[in-house]
């Protein structure tokens, strides 16, 4: 369950734009009619990629708009960990430390963030540009270790590879996701063991 | 040893076009209409006899699953299908690559599962850190509607077919089925107590299948190439080809599609490069994702990688996720970092999971350190034959597992650990 807290500067007031009230029509319509308060966890997406967190005037905002009563979207947004509850900084860098990325040095990882950012996991640089947060399994164990930097995984890190992406950040650069290595997707470094022939047309 | 013509995710790696011209090149989406004509019993048929088990953990006949749905939709009761892409389990990350290298295998498999059932909706539950995943199979499907290959008459027949994406939100929790359901009807993901079942009352209140990707995935490839070609892979009950996740200590951690009941040692050192140091180096593996308990290498020269193989030695193929341990490994605050895993993740709903995971955690964190007496490695153990089994979902079972693992096999490491400590402190 997430574990932030909800004390934070609380807007008064949230409203979707203009653009995302129709994306926010078209995710209800993904919901069978009636049913529209599935989308209450994709209106708290919207609403968190829209103003950084979801404030509890979010909640509110989108309870009206699914008609369904506040403590319904309350309820979703305190369970779910995703959803930021205050704010973050700029890059929100969330290290897996779960038992595979450990094993191929997670540890590192979180020593870069701290010598690079001079923070440690759950904190803010004073400049609202970095948060650091230690997350659970992330899904890309077979590339690890890795972190994930808003919605891009950064993979097959190690200390000197981790510090540079963080050092690139710091310079406003917007360093390529994926393997640090350069290997393509979870393919055994080195090359492919297997499918080493282009698929034929036909061929199945 | 799987040969490249039997392997079904020629695009595992994405070397290749993930969009549908690619797709088609690879053999997806060929003829679909001529195989859906052939009926939703010829469909289930050919999957049951591929011996095809669910691609998820349980590891439960998929087919026979599709027959628990009722015969007949009424339009009160629509049926569902959910296809469960919240790939979580610390150590598998083989449906992300389904999901951005082969979205076409799913959605297709979507259509095919869902005529089976009588479903005209499939809603695919995609983890939330998943984004760029989420983004190529939007794209997927709204390729194939373009191409009326889904849509209000998928592929030219009287059939309407949907499929929608919910993302998840960074609940583990919500990989189990029930949770799964709740979370996609705008709910906290917590499970639900069995029966009903949801074929009889799933997403909504309605009829619902959930499968997981790589299980609906396989599908098409299944009807295409007849359920004996894939029943002839692998062992009996065991049948047909599976993607590992070989992680951890190995010298080049991959996915790779295999036949089932590889043995375990080949697959490491055939694709993922050999345990780092060499296969004497390896001290301990993990085979099937978190959840399963751990095998001592004596046992890891030998065994297969299979549902019924892996259960004789008291541990499971689960996701089939293999988490390598060599020689330099701390295992028992290997397994302490997963119990503080399994306490994040409990929902809270069942005392026993929600007390337990808490617990087995400080326990183990002490166990690391030796900070512990002896008689308490039993009053470890029993305390986690109090948590399996009596709590609603299989989170409880999932937390105890590894700790019990870790006492069958590495109990003498524990003791050398208590003891050591003692002796530190009378010195």
């Amino acid at each position: 369950m997430s574990e932030q807290s909800s004390i934070s500067p609380e807007p008064t007031a949230f409203v979707f734009t203009d653009d995302n009230l129709k994306k926010a029509q078209a995710l209800i319509d993904r919901y069978p009619s009636g049913r529209q308060a599935g989308a209450t966890m994709p209106l708290l997406d919207l609403a968190q990629r829209q103003a950084g967190w979801v404030s509890r005037a979010a909640m509110d905002y989108i309870a009206g708009l699914l008609d369904v009563p506040p403590m319904r979207v309350y309820e979703v947004a305190t369970f779910y960990t995703m959803y930021l509850l205050r704010p973050v900084g700029q890059h929100h860098v969330q290290v897996c430390t779960n038992l595979p990325c450990w094993l191929r040095g997670s540890d590192d990882v979180l020593r870069a963030c701290q010598e690079v950012l001079g923070i440690s996991p759950g904190e803010t640089t004073s400049d609202h540009r970095f948060t650091v947060a230690e997350v659970e399994c992330a899904g890309a164990c077979v590339n690890a270790p890795m972190v994930q930097i808003g919605d891009d995984y950064f993979e097959d890190l190690d200390h000197a590879s981790m510090k540079a992406l963080l050092e690139a950040l710091q310079r406003g650069e917007r360093p390529k996701p994926g393997s640090r290595t350069g290997r393509q997707c979870s393919c055994p470094a080195g090359g492919p063991t297997t499918l080493k022939a282009v698929p034929v047309k036909g061929e199945v | 040893m799987l040969s490249d013509k039997d392997r079904i995710f020629t695009n595992l790696y994405g070397f290749h076009d993930v969009g549908l011209k690619g797709a088609r090149t690879r053999g997806d989406w060929n003829d679909t209409k001529g195989l859906l004509t052939k009926g939703r019993g010829w469909i289930v048929d050919q999957v049951k006899e591929s011996g095809l088990r669910g691609r998820g953990g349980a590891g439960f006949p998929t087919g026979l699953k599709w027959t628990f749905m009722p015969k007949a939709a009424t339009p009160e009761r629509p049926h569902y299908l959910v296809i469960n892409a919240d790939e979580g389990e610390p150590g598998t990350c083989k449906d992300r690559d389904i999901l951005r290298n082969e979205p076409h295998k799913v959605i297709e498999g979507a259509l095919f599962a869902g005529v089976s059932m009588n479903a005209h909706v499939a809603y695919i539950y995609i983890r939330g850190e998943f984004y760029r995943e989420a983004e190529v199979v939007q794209a997927a499907i709204d390729e194939a509607k373009e191409a009326g290959l889904i849509g209000t008459r998928a592929c030219g027949m009287d059939w309407a077919f949907d499929v929608r994406i919910h993302r998840g939100m960074g609940a583990y929790i919500c990989g189990e089925e029930t949770a799964l359901i709740n979370s996609i009807e705008g709910k906290k993901g917590q499970p639900r107590l069995k029966p009903p079942f949801p074929a009889g009352v799933g997403v909504f209140g309605c009829p619902t299948t959930v499968n997981n990707v790589e299980s609906i995935a396989v599908v098409p490839t299944i009807l295409r190439r007849g359920g004996a070609w894939f029943a002839g892979l692998g062992r009996p009950k065991n049948t047909g080809t599976k993607v590992f996740c070989i992680s951890g200590h190995v010298n080049a951690p991959c996915n790779v599609e295999e036949e089932m009941g590889v043995p375990l040692k080949e697959l490491i050192e055939r694709h993922a490069g050999g345990v780092r140091g060499g296969w004497e180096n390896l001290l301990a593996v993990i085979p099937g994702g978190s959840s399963v308990p751990l095998l001592p290498k004596d046992i890891c020269d030998h065994v297969l990688m299979d549902f019924d193989s892996l259960r004789e030695v008291q541990s499971g193929l689960g996701t089939a996720a293999v988490i390598v341990m060599d020689r330099s490994t701390d295992i028992v605050r290997a397994i302490a970092r997963l119990s503080r895993f399994y306490k994040h993740e409990s929902c809270g709903q069942c005392t026993p999971c929600r007390e337990g995971t808490g617990w087995l955690w400080r326990m183990m964190e002490r166990m690391a350190t030796g900070e512990a007496d002896l008689e308490e490695i039993d009053v470890l153990e029993q305390v986690s034959r109090q948590i399996e089994g009596h709590t609603i979902c299989a989170l409880g079972d999932a937390a105890a597992w590894p700790v019990q693992g870790l006492i069958r096999h590495f109990r003498s490491e524990i003791e050398r650990r208590i003891a050591a400590r003692a002796s530190r402190r009378a010195a």
